[in-house]
């Protein structure tokens, strides 16, 4: 990203144009994201199923940032947990504890929505110490560890709830389909959570921690860092993400069932969103805004999928294929300028 | 894990030198035994060899993918497509046969065609397109369900013919005096002796093994390293379409049948000593561990607890055994 192009005497205007996006950071994974949105309107041109042009509904490009919401939240957590090189497969399991959580404690009741909120962001800052222990102090691979908190979630929720629990208060649900003026509250708070995610990564001296830790732990503990405390931290902000999200889910849904975490696939595609983004599986580079595109892709190409009418499954398939090739076009280009 | 101890041994005491030789041995083969006696203890006709082959009928499917996925694993990979390619491998194969036994051997053939390409789009991803192996096999596990599931329209549809589905539940009546010997277990025979030689005594495995522990240290000692990558991940595909056709013949077709295996391979493998990032690991040890895990489900069976309960038991057991050979390691450095 920072490689330094050769100095040419009179460079085009596509180069000056790609130095100034380096020059303030843009994540090239934005080209990608320019690149489907364009596919996407002329595919919905060509075959679309009705004659209108999603591009010219304000409805479902709304729609768009609102079915971005529960994934982007999810992925910002998951972004500061890769940045330090580590990774949480018990996000989708925390996600269904929240939902379900959420809506058997409320159980309708206006009333009982503060302390239940408070309860269940507690219950996330508990599961993201246990994960960031497993990996600090125990020194558990972090994939064995969360995937192992993770089935111990999924174990507990499903001993005690089989099926939708409860339900949350209307006024609850002005979280998912509220709207102040056009834009969707929803929208506003995955915008805040990723404008912090960039304040704590860029700005503040634990985001430049972060990065040391996952660049290198070694020299990052050898220059005086307490690399523990550092990715624990990541895993309780990722953890604590998780819990917003399912918070969402369910105020979308009106009521929590155990599978809704699972079934969202909320563990492997905020992997994929947050790698797709520019985020290395190794660590210490990449960042929120990146991972926001990725996430963005996601749900451009889930709308553009029912615009042209694609079967269930072969979206499955076409999915699994745009993430190999839009990770493979990332680092293959990145491979390509370090030459 | 076998670490060899530094010279004073002729001065120390033989219960200190047992002690050594114990701690030398995996500690994955303490785990099983002790659930293999636990088992015993709860329920004694487990140890009637006609129950007991029954339950390596039931466990030979996890321990086979396990070791198929044992070779990405040393090799510095993952993959976490293996229980899609099973459930793809039952679905497809119950559309292609209908029911039909003359089909059996080239729908048998087709599976394994498919899971060769499966590997070598895993591997050429990997390699060629330097994309990290879990997203390749991620995007893999969305591909291979969506294509079973596309294919079948999203239910189950067919029948395996019953010549297909003996290999999952059917045996030899009568050999070695038994009721009946699971051609299952004939199978985890086969492929975990073949797999040791394989990794552990050809030349093929101590090159992987060297790939994965170094792989710029490999390649300048002339190891073809995208090679060796990509035959990795074509075994295990391979291996998990064998899986398939063992889970499919025990249990009939259904979209359900290969959930969850790719992490239950790779905890099994981990459980075993294998280690993640490549260039440690054992087949036996691995095998072992997918074993324990089997005997842990039969015995919180036994014990009566909830199924949904033994999921929690199960990542409680395998955070506490993959914290303990984490702080083995680390002691003997």
């Amino acid at each position: 990203m920072t490689a330094i192009s050769p100095p040419a005497a009179q460079p085009s205007a596509v180069g000056r144009a790609r130095q100034w996006l380096r020059d303030r950071n843009v994540p090239p994974v934005y080209g990608i994201l320019v690149i489907i949105f364009i596919v996407a309107i002329l595919l919905d041109a060509f075959f679309g199923i009705d004659d209108e042009l999603f591009i010219l509904n304000q409805t479902i490009l709304t729609n768009i940032l609102v079915r971005s919401v529960a994934l982007g939240i999810v992925a910002v957590g998951q972004t500061f947990v890769m940045v330090g090189a580590s990774i949480d497969l018990s996000v989708a399991y925390l996600i269904s504890v929240t939902a379900v959580g959420a809506s058997y404690l409320m159980a309708g009741d206006p009333n009982r929505v503060w302390w239940t909120v408070l309860v269940l962001f507690v219950v996330g800052i508990v599961v993201g110490l246990i994960n960031g222990t497993l990996i600090t102090r125990l020194r558990i691979n972090s994939l064995i560890a969360t995937l192992g908190v993770g089935l111990i979630l999924r174990g507990l929720l499903n001993a005690t709830f089989e099926n939708f629990a409860g339900s949350v208060p209307a006024s609850f649900q002005t979280f998912a389909y509220g709207t102040i003026g056009p834009l969707p509250i929803s929208v506003l708070v995955l915008f805040l959570v990723v404008l912090a995610g960039w304040f704590v990564l860029r700005r503040m001296r634990y985001g430049s921690h972060l990065y040391a830790v996952g660049g290198s732990e070694e020299v990052a503990r050898l220059s005086g860092l307490r690399t523990e405390r550092v990715l624990t931290m990541a895993h309780v902000i990722c953890s604590v993400t998780a819990v917003l999200t399912g918070l969402f889910v369910v105020s979308r849904l009106r009521a929590g069932a155990p599978w809704v975490g699972t079934d969202g696939l909320y563990d492997l595609e905020s992997i994929a969103a947050t790698v797709i983004g520019g985020t290395a599986l190794s660590g210490g580079k990449g960042g929120v805004w990146g991972t926001l595109a990725g996430v963005l892709i996601f749900s451009i190409l889930d709308t553009m999928f029912n615009q042209i009418g694609i079967d269930a499954y072969m979206k499955q398939i076409l999915r699994g294929a745009i993430i190999i090739l839009a990770v493979g076009f990332y680092t293959f280009r990145s491979k390509a300028e370090q030459g | 894990m076998a670490r060899i101890t530094a010279g004073t041994a002729t001065t120390d005491s033989f219960g200190l030198r047992a002690w050594q030789a114990v701690r030398a041995i995996n500690p994955v083969y303490f785990i099983a035994l002790v659930l293999l006696v636990w088992v015993g203890f709860r329920n004694p006709a487990f140890y009637q060899p006609d129950n007991f082959l029954t339950f390596l009928q039931r466990a030979a499917p996890l321990m086979i993918l396990t070791a198929g996925q044992v070779f990405v694993l040393v090799s510095g990979g993952f993959d976490l497509s293996v229980g899609s390619v099973v459930t793809s491998t039952v679905i497809i194969g119950a559309i292609l046969a209908n029911n039909d036994p003359g089909a059996t051997w080239w729908v048998i053939l087709a599976l394994l065609a498919g899971g060769l390409l499966i590997g070598l789009i895993n591997g050429a991803v990997t390699t060629y397109l330097k994309v990290p192996s879990l997203i390749a096999t991620l995007g893999m596990l969305l591909m291979a369900r969506g294509v079973g599931l596309y294919w079948s329209g999203g239910a189950p549809r067919g029948y395996l013919p019953d010549n297909f589905r003996m290999w999952g539940r059917g045996g030899i009546e009568g050999l070695f005096g038994l009721r009946d010997f699971p051609y299952a277990v004939i199978v985890l025979v086969v492929f975990g002796v073949g797999y040791w030689l394989l990794l552990h005594k050809l030349n093929y495995g101590r090159q992987l093994l060297a790939l994965g522990d170094n792989p710029r240290a490999a390649r300048l000692s002339g190891v073809n390293v995208n090679l060796m990558r990509i035959s990795a991940f074509v075994l295990c595909s391979m291996t998990a379409v064998i899986g398939g056709i063992l889970l499919g013949g025990r249990g009939g077709v259904s979209i359900e049948t290969g959930t969850g295996l790719e992490m239950q391979t790779i905890a099994a493998a981990v459980l075993g000593g294998t280690m993640l990032l490549g260039g440690r690991g054992s087949i036996p040890a691995a095998m072992a561990g997918a074993l324990a895990l089997e005997l842990l489900f039969t015995l919180l069976n036994l014990l009566g607890l909830p199924k949904p309960l033994r999921d929690a038991v199960q990542g409680l057991i395998i955070i506490a055994a993959v914290a303990y050979t984490a702080y083995s390691t680390r002691r003997n450095r």
